[in-house]
């Protein structure tokens, strides 16, 4: 509701009443500008989440998938496809690499590791060189600059304060693939045959899970969200090969926040970082990494095992 | 008994020699070799100050990049006002205390924690100096007094040798042994009298040292620099993938591993300069998959299947 | 006064009471049995003696200070050491450098290299394994694994020592040396507290016998009393009932 301005009056009630209404709007803008960056964070911490709390994979080069399903889509769209269309490719070709890889790299790492933590070591430092491998050849095939397109990028108006459609659609995507993610691990078979890998995979193994096929398919799952959280990033925000590296430091410090190993943790610290990126930009712009970081160093100061976490 | 005595003198006698050249090589060599060098033992120091702490205790340090970073920025914001030993031992300094912080915070707890916060710490840096730099001091990117290549090349020897003479007495002493067993059964090591966390905490922050140092005096090659090019992710990767590569057992396997990387990255890089990042990473996977012990390990299982070699070292 | 005590020792995990409300008590030279099904709680209350577990609540003492709530290498460095179910030896090192950490972090820091290894060189003899000293931890036997467990104990020179599951894994003669072990290693005047499964070592072995059971003691006293006592049969017969007579 726009305040009501009446012609020359200069009383202080109303100058207050209109303070108020200014100072609310305001609040709104910022608390919902942070849900709307706090939903992609949601949908790729929770990706990272399965990634390292199923899989045991700390995938550090998170952020280079959500770069590819950014650049699918950007490329998609120069070729004529409408970016949510696009979802349904990006989403699919990217799941496929991430389980490819699984199956081929991570699985041999698995069986040769001298012991979990050596292969947790180990499967970490292939992601660190997988990240330098994905950003060159993103970069050979599409070039180093910066790339954006225009999608919804229409003002939606929520009680003066106004938001881009293609944020708000954003948001929309990310709450409701995080719904139906929720629905499938808790319901579905395979969402049961999930979580019962994350918890014991021994015993999985032994009651009938077959455990390389469910971990493959959690990797590939993880680095599918990646990619539909790149492709909806893509709608609202310019993009470039080097774009990975801060969304893996945001998803890794959500993760910690949120809890390792809880993947409903993972996706309420999304939205609370996103809050607080939102607040600081607010006041600070440029420091939101700075204050994630703060972030990061308090939970490791009072509670390492994160909100929702053991 | 005479046979061990002998081995040591050998390497020892080795080690003199290799240092007289070494010291003595702007007065014979090209000015491009000085140069080559120079980048030779800057991976060196990075890549064996890493393998310091990384290699025994398996907690695997993101932020080479950072610690170095720091150094390069020292140079950049005192390198106009102080001489360049202060700016080098400030560099350092200021690497150590970084390292004091991030290991209080993260090596009390399971290592995973250590590689994530590393992981982000050059963003972090880059991130908030360029904040500083644009809201507080409104400078883009400062300038560093040029010193010459031999200056240089010397500081970089002397960093290297204070290095190694520091990673070698580590390694023998009972620290040396106590940050291996931290790295096979922390636990009981933390029962065997060990103060783990102090320990590691320490000994990060000594490898952070030199990275730092060497960070302020590569800065004076650069001359000009700003935020990003002191904090560069890259100069995290390729330690650990010298490291990796060469082997971690030795104590001469990451120096082989950055001679062969330094050497290769000089030449692809104006030839390819998207494709070498991309080979680099691909050799990195391979060598973690193939090459778990680097090239010195498997060197050393290959001289061991030498027929006769097998009981040589009972 | 006692070398050792625990007054209200609780630990829980999650909502399980590892530990529930136990006191205890090690008299200075004695060697003290712990035994219990398997759950019972003995190793979880070894972990809080170590400091490997901070305690929900409880104290311990030890030669009546307070330690709770000190870190694992400080309680090591004033007299207590142990040795793990799962054998943790470092097994990429020589027995010999297994055995100088503890000489060089144990209760005489400062020592010098010298003095390790001869310190380290004697209780491989004293432990028997004088001829594996060069031996890298990994290719040693399981029974040689722990006797190197137990040497490197004794180089941090503790006046208590916590042997957790010594014998497991062990075939009869193995079990019968290390019996041997324990005796020598209480001549030398240190106090032993035993976790343990295998029934006839601790009858044999102990003064005392400590029963845990679901986290709470529930018996204490000599071997005949514990062998006699019907809460204890009840206890491990209707175990053993569950587990199926196995």
């Amino acid at each position: 509701m726009t305040p009501i301005i009446s012609p020359g009056s200069s009383s202080n009630i109303d100058s207050q009443k209109r303070g108020i209404v200014i100072a609310m709007v305001k609040i709104l803008d910022v608390v919902i500008a942070g849900l709307l960056m706090g939903g992609i964070y949601a949908l790729i911490a929770v990706g990272l989440s399965l990634q390292y709390g199923v899989a045991r994979v700390l995938n550090i080069a998170h952020g280079e998938f959500i770069m590819l399903g950014a650049f699918i889509t950007w490329w998609l769209y120069t070729h004529g496809i409408n970016p949510l269309f696009s979802l349904a490719f990006s989403g699919p070709i990217i799941f496929i690499i991430g389980a490819l890889l699984y199956r081929t790299l991570f699985t041999r790492l698995r069986t040769s590791a001298a012991s979990p933590a050596a292969y947790e070591g180990t499967s970490m430092l292939a992601c660190f060189a997988l990240l330098f491998i994905i950003q060159n050849v993103a970069i050979l095939i599409w070039g180093a600059d910066i790339k954006g397109y225009s999608y919804l990028a229409f003002p939606v108006d929520f009680w003066g304060a106004k938001f881009a459609a293609n944020r708000l659609v954003t948001l929309g995507f990310a709450i409701m693939l995080g719904l139906v993610f929720y629905l499938f691990l808790a319901r579905a078979r395979l969402g049961k045959a999930i979580r019962a890998a994350a918890q014991d995979p021994a015993t999985a193994g032994l009651m009938g899970v077959n455990i390389n096929q469910v971990l493959a398919l959690c990797f590939g799952l993880g680095a599918l969200m990646a990619g539909l959280g790149g492709s909806l990033i893509s709608m609202s925000y310019k993009i470039q090969p080097t774009m990975g590296l801060e969304y893996t430091i945001i998803a890794l410090i959500v993760i910690v926040l949120g809890g390792l190993g809880s993947i409903p943790g993972s996706f309420i610290g999304g939205f609370l970082l996103g809050l607080v990126g939102s607040i600081v930009t607010s006041i600070e712009p440029g420091l939101s990494l700075v204050a994630y970081y703060f972030i990061f160093m308090l939970m490791l100061l009072v509670k390492p095992t994160g909100i929702l976490g053991k | 008994m005479r046979r061990a005595i002998s081995n040591r003198a050998f390497i020892l006698g080795f080690v003199v020699v290799l240092f007289i050249l070494l010291a003595s090589l702007p007065l014979l060599a090209s000015q491009y070799a000085v140069i080559l060098l120079t980048s030779v033992f800057m991976y060196i120091i990075i890549t064996v100050s890493w393998t310091m702490f990384s290699g025994p205790t398996g907690y695997i340090s993101l932020a080479p990049a950072a610690f170095f970073g720091v150094g390069v920025y020292t140079s950049a914001l005192l390198g106009l006002s102080l001489p360049l030993p202060a700016v080098i031992g400030i560099g350092g300094l200021g690497s150590f205390c970084l390292a004091l912080l991030v290991g209080a915070l993260t090596l009390r707890l399971k290592g995973i924690y250590f590689v994530m916060f590393t992981f982000g710490l050059v963003e972090l840096l880059l991130h908030f100096i360029i904040w500083w730099e644009v809201n507080i001091t409104g400078t883009t990117g400062r300038m560093v007094p040029t010193v010459s290549n031999t200056t240089v090349y010397y500081l970089m020897l002397t960093v290297f040798t204070v290095l190694m003479f520091t990673t070698y007495f580590i390694r023998r002493s009972k620290y040396g042994l106590a940050l291996q067993s931290i790295g096979e059964e922390e636990e009981a090591a933390a029962h065997t009298g060990i103060n783990v966390t102090a320990l590691k905490i320490i000994t990060f922050a000594v490898s952070a040292f030199f990275m730092g140092a060497a960070g302020a005096i590569m800065a004076t090659r650069w001359t000009y620099i700003d935020p990003r090019i002191a904090f560069n992710p890259l100069l995290s990767f390729m330690p650990v993938l010298m490291a990796i590569f060469g082997g971690m057992g030795q104590l001469y396997g990451p120096i082989i591993g950055a001679a062969i990387f330094t050497y290769l990255e000089e030449f692809l890089i104006t030839r390819f300069p998207y494709h070498y990042m991309l080979i680099f990473g691909i050799i990195m996977v391979l060598a973690i998959v193939y090459l778990p012990d680097g090239v010195v390990g498997l060197l050393q299982k290959l001289w061991k299947r030498i027929p006769g070699r097998k009981h040589a070292d009972t | 006064m006692p070398i050792l005590e625990g007054k209200g020792m609780s630990k829980s995990f999650g909502g399980l009471a590892a530990v529930s409300n136990v006191d205890f008590h090690v008299e200075q030279g004695e060697i003290l049995g712990l035994i219990g099904p398997n759950g019972a709680g003995k190793t979880t209350l070894f972990n809080l003696i170590s400091a490997a577990l901070v305690p929900k609540s409880g104290t311990i003492r030890f030669k009546g200070i307070n330690i709770t709530g000190l870190k694992p290498y400080k309680i090591c460095r004033m007299g207590v050491a142990r040795t793990f179910q799962a054998v943790k030896i470092f097994g990429h090192m020589p027995a010999l450098d297994n055995v100088m950490l503890g000489s060089y972090f144990g209760m005489t820091p400062g020592l010098s290299s010298k003095d390790a290894v001869r310190e380290a060189t004697e209780l491989l003899e004293f432990a028997g394994l004088s001829a594996l000293k060069s031996t890298p931890a990994k290719d040693l036997t399981l029974a040689n694994q722990k006797r190197l467990e137990v040497a490197r104990a004794l180089a941090t020179k503790p006046e208590l020592l916590l042997l957790d599951e010594m014998m497991a894994g062990l075939n009869p003669t193995e079990i019968a040396q290390a019996m041997e072990l324990v005796t020598k290693i209480q001549d030398k005047g240190i106090t032993i507290v035993m976790i343990e499964h295998v029934m006839k070592a601790i009858m044999k072995v102990c003064e005392r016998i400590m029963v845990l059971h679901h986290g709470q003691k529930i018996a204490e006293g000599t071997p005949r009393e514990i062998a006699t006592s019907e809460t204890v049969i009840k206890v491990y017969l209707g175990e053993r009932a569950r587990a199926g007579g196995s």
